[in-house]
């Protein structure tokens, strides 16, 4: 047994402070790794807000029907034991982040206010303004600092994880990271490490993202010999702003607030938006599926829209675009929605409170991960996850406002899992691979720097970013996805001549942004390949030529190895211990 | 000929090399900002003189103005980069290059990107959380009326952009000034019912050299400050607070 346990967690959004806290805590000993400044993570940009069946509302919510509507959402195809866990947490996570300080809208006597979101008929979802991941985060981060300013927790902010170190056993003994700013490599040792490194919405070029979500981190991993779940699917968020370098989201908390989602009847309508009367817009959604209106999940209302756009060729102006109406709304409601708003005006230059919004669907949400188990753990020894970066709990779909739940919940479960694991970890032989890991990486990085061919990785990675957008997508056929891998295997070739325009050894973010590239595009390739097998359609994958749900064949989880270069697919069985999966339909009354 | 964007960028490829100033022509489109600007050079760092260089290094992660990363000087103004839209800085005079340069009071590490660690350290000092008793379930937090809850929020949106340093005069090495972000969070987390139990620790911290008494009330802060925090009333109510826990602490040693 090692006498203080030493735990690298990498990443620092929610997912990753979460284990930091939960580790310190306990007393053990923990290094925290993170590109950027923690406090300037991806989950600063989530807006809409966190479920926990709270039931303030008098509306007979239950942590039940948030476990229902979680693993409905998610198609059946979520692990149901974790979900269960995760919504039963819910409530108590929620009362914690209150006591940290996070400032939660209110009601007039004092009590957590809950907003509706997607996919659920209840008032679930506390909500801080507009910018409640910037909130918790920050409530975290805060957490993290007083831990740090009592020496329990230290930071490499600025330090990139390359890959784990693994000693002949394949058990996981520390990890290989590069300072971002001297390019050192090096190793540091630990009995466990926890991997919180976020989604991979750049695989797609642009996205909601932030710039860092490149997945590079989970797919260094797969390289190495952990499986990567669920890959494809990925969720293409309804409501976003089309912009030049990013999608910027339009939460969904602007139709949970009242936002009306509608074209003119007339495609032909060339009135501005605002004149145009009642009678003659077409609410889609809401005559669509009269239940739940404009909160249908995102699979389907994301498809709808594109439907409207491209089938029905009833886009504004001809254009990919439909309107996000909150002109009706009351002030109180356009207040809760402030920082969302500003988005819109800063960016855009409209009021969205005096003109409609003009959105489209956008790469938001990456439901795969890494394979875990139920304790977090990946198949190597000593490697666990958390976050948007594992596959566990959203299953084929993610329900809004459940992943800040997730991101905190699975934190919690594993840094204490990781600490037991690693009180019960016996000494490593030898130097436990330290050596020959850092060789490993160093020789890339000597490679790269020496490289003297002709390709611009910003270029490549543009039309990376293209092709998974064309192919990859809301709507995927199978001819598409081949065309999709046959390209990121071009692009693969073409990696090996590089050009490094910049080569010097201090803060060369290029150099930095060129190795995640190839790890980009090796994940790619898990997306694409899960995509191309899963002939059938579930939550966010869909394909025209195979329409329906398929549970004989495809209710299991997909887990792609990486073998002899390549994406090898196998299958698992999906718990479904707790609820029996029924058609998901959302069209009723 | 296609419009292009000229742009002009203040250069250092470490610490201690010469500053130099680069200029770029990037061919226009429509709604672009500095960020994508900056993406654009990246996939073809050629400088409008043809000489191939090397892509600009500069801080950035969410591009809408939420994790406080991009801060630098356009056209000499402390603001964000991914909020600063091109068309909006060229309109009236479409030629006029832009200028680019890392802000000024923070050490350089290359080209637009600076160290500006020194605003984690500050929150550091004043104790800048809720000390809570632990994660585990303790129940509901006390009630709180929302009109605490929209007095807290706006100063809970920091960024830590550290721009509010960046233009206040008082902000260099011979005060040590702590800046406006950090006051504006002392004001915070003295007002949180749990957070207010380390309120005097965070007042004495402030009050000292480099404390709230270095302000000279400039009020570039509040002018600068992306995510508009009433800088200069919390300032005002924490100045207040230090002078009585001075008073306090006085008689009571
Ligand atoms: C615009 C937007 C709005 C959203 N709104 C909501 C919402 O309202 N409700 C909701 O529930 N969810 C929302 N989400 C989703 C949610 O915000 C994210 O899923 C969640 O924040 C992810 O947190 P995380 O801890 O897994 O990772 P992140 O917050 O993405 O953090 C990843 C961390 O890993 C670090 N990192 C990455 N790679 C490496 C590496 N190789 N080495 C070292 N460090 C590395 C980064 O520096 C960062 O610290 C939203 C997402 C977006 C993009
Ligand atoms: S107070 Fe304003 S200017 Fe200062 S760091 Fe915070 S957001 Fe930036
Ligand atoms: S990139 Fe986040 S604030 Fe500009």
């Amino acid at each position: 047994m090692a006498a203080s346990p030493r735990i690298i967690v990498v990443g620092g959004g929610l997912a990753g402070l979460s284990s930091v806290i939960k580790i310190a805590e306990a007393g053990g000993t923990v290094y925290l790794f993170s590109i950027v400044p923690v406090k300037r993570s991806n989950s600063v940009c989530a807006q809409g807000g966190i479920n926990a069946a709270k039931d303030l509302k008098g509306e007979g919510d239950s942590v039940l029907k948030h476990f229902d509507d979680t693993v409905y959402g998610g198609d059946f195809l979520a692990n149901q034991t974790p979900v269960k866990n995760m919504t039963a947490q819910g409530p108590a996570i929620i009362d914690l982040l209150d006591r940290m300080g996070v400032p939660f809208n209110r009601t007039p006597e004092g009590l957590l206010d809950f907003r509706r979101f997607g996919g659920t008929l209840y008032q679930r979802t506390a909500f801080a303004g507009a910018t409640t991941g910037q909130q918790l985060l920050y409530a975290l981060d805060e957490q993290v600092r007083r831990h740090e300013s009592e020496g329990k927790v230290t930071k490499y902010e600025g330090w990139e994880f390359l890959s784990a170190v693994l000693d002949d056993n394949g058990v996981c003994r520390g990890i290989v990271a590069m300072n971002l700013r001297t390019m050192e490599t090096r190793t540091f040792p630990a009995d466990a490490i926890i991997i919180c490194t976020g989604g991979n919405g750049a695989i797609f070029g642009k996205s909601t993202n932030s710039v860092v979500c490149t997945g590079s981190a989970q797919s260094a991993l797969y390289q190495q010999g952990a499986f990567y779940a669920n890959g494809e699917f990925i969720q293409v968020h309804p409501t976003a702003i089309p912009g030049e370098d990013k999608l910027r989201l339009m939460s969904e908390s602007a139709r949970g607030e009242g936002g009306r989602v509608w074209v003119p009847r007339d495609r032909n309508d060339k009135r501005v938006a605002r004149s145009i009367p009642e009678a003659d817009r077409y609410y889609f959604l809401e005559e669509r599926y009269p239940k739940y209106g404009n909160l249908v999940p995102r699979d389907i209302a994301t498809r709808e829209i594109f439907k409207i756009v491209y089938e029905d060729n009833m886009g504004i102006d001809g254009q990919p675009m439909v309107y996000l109406d909150l002109t009706h709304l009351p002030k109180e409601r356009l207040h809760k929605l402030e920082g969302i708003l500003e988005i819109y005006e800063k960016f855009v230059g409209d009021d969205p409170r005096e003109v409609p919004m003009k959105i489209f669907p956008g790469v938001h949400y990456t439901m795969g991960g890494l394979w875990v188990d139920f304790n977090q753990q990946t198949n190597i020894p000593g490697v666990f996850a958390a976050g948007e970066a594992d596959y566990s709990i959203h299953g084929a779909n993610r329900l809004g406002a459940n992943s800040l739940l997730y991101c905190i919940y699975g934190g919690f479960v594993a840094g204490p899992q990781a600490l037991n694991y690693a009180k019960a970890l016996k000494p490593a032989t030898g130097d436990g691979g330290h050596a020959a890991e850092l060789q490993r990486q160093n020789e890339k990085n000597k490679q790269l720097t020496s490289s003297s061919g002709t390709e611009n990785p910003f270029k490549i990675w543009r039309e990376l970013g293209e092709t998974m957008t064309k192919h990859a997508t809301i709507v995927r056929y199978n001819a598409g996805l081949d065309e999709a891998d046959a390209k990121i295997v071009e692009l693969l070739h073409r990696y090996k001549n590089i050009n490094l325009s910049d080569k010097s050894q201090w803060a060369n973010t290029s150099f930095a942004f060129t190795r995640q590239l190839y790890n980009m595009l090796e994940l790619g390739r898990v997306i694409v390949r899960g995509a191309r097998l899963r002939d059938e359609s579930r939550g966010a994958h869909y394909k025209p030529e195979f329409p329906n749900r398929n549970d004989e064949q495809f209710l299991k989880t997909t887990k792609a190895a990486f073998v002899d270069g390549a994406p090898s697919i196998t299958y698992e069985d999906v718990d479904t211990s707790h609820i029996k999966p029924r058609p998901r339909v959302y069209s009723s009354t | 000929m296609p419009r292009t964007i000229k742009v002009e960028i203040k250069r250092q490829s470490n610490p201690d090399a010469p500053v130099v100033t680069e200029k770029f022509e990037i061919p226009y489109r429509p709604n672009m900002n500095i960020t994508s600007l900056l993406g654009e050079i990246a996939c073809n760092p050629i400088t409008a003189d043809g000489k191939t260089t090397a892509p600009i290094a500069y801080d950035s992660n969410c591009l809408e103005e939420i994790c406080g990363s991009c801060a630098m000087l356009i056209n000499g103004k402390a603001r964000m980069a991914c909020s600063a839209l091109v068309d909006k800085l060229q309109a009236g005079n479409p030629d006029e290059p832009i200028t680019l340069a890392p802000l000024s009071k923070f050490p350089v590490v290359r080209d637009l990107s600076v160290d500006r660690s020194v605003l984690f350290q500050n929150l550091k000092a004043v104790k800048a959380w809720v000390p809570i008793d632990g994660t585990y379930d303790l129940g509901a937090a006390p009630r709180q009326f929302p009109q605490i809850q929209e007095e807290r929020y706006p100063l809970s949106n920091c960024i830590s952009c550290t721009i509010c340093m960046e233009v206040c005069p008082q902000f260099n090495d011979s005060t040590n000034f702590v800046g406006a972000a950090t006051i504006a969070q002392v004001k915070l987390f003295n007002m949180d019912p749990a957070g207010s139990v380390l309120k005097e620790e965070r007042l004495r911290a402030l009050a000292g050299d480099g404390g709230v008494q270095e302000c000279g009330f400039a009020q570039n802060c509040v002018e600068a400050c992306p995510k508009q925090l009433p800088l200069t009333e919390a300032i005002s109510d924490v100045t207040r607070e230090v002078i009585v826990q001075q008073v306090k602490d006085f008689f009571t040693r």
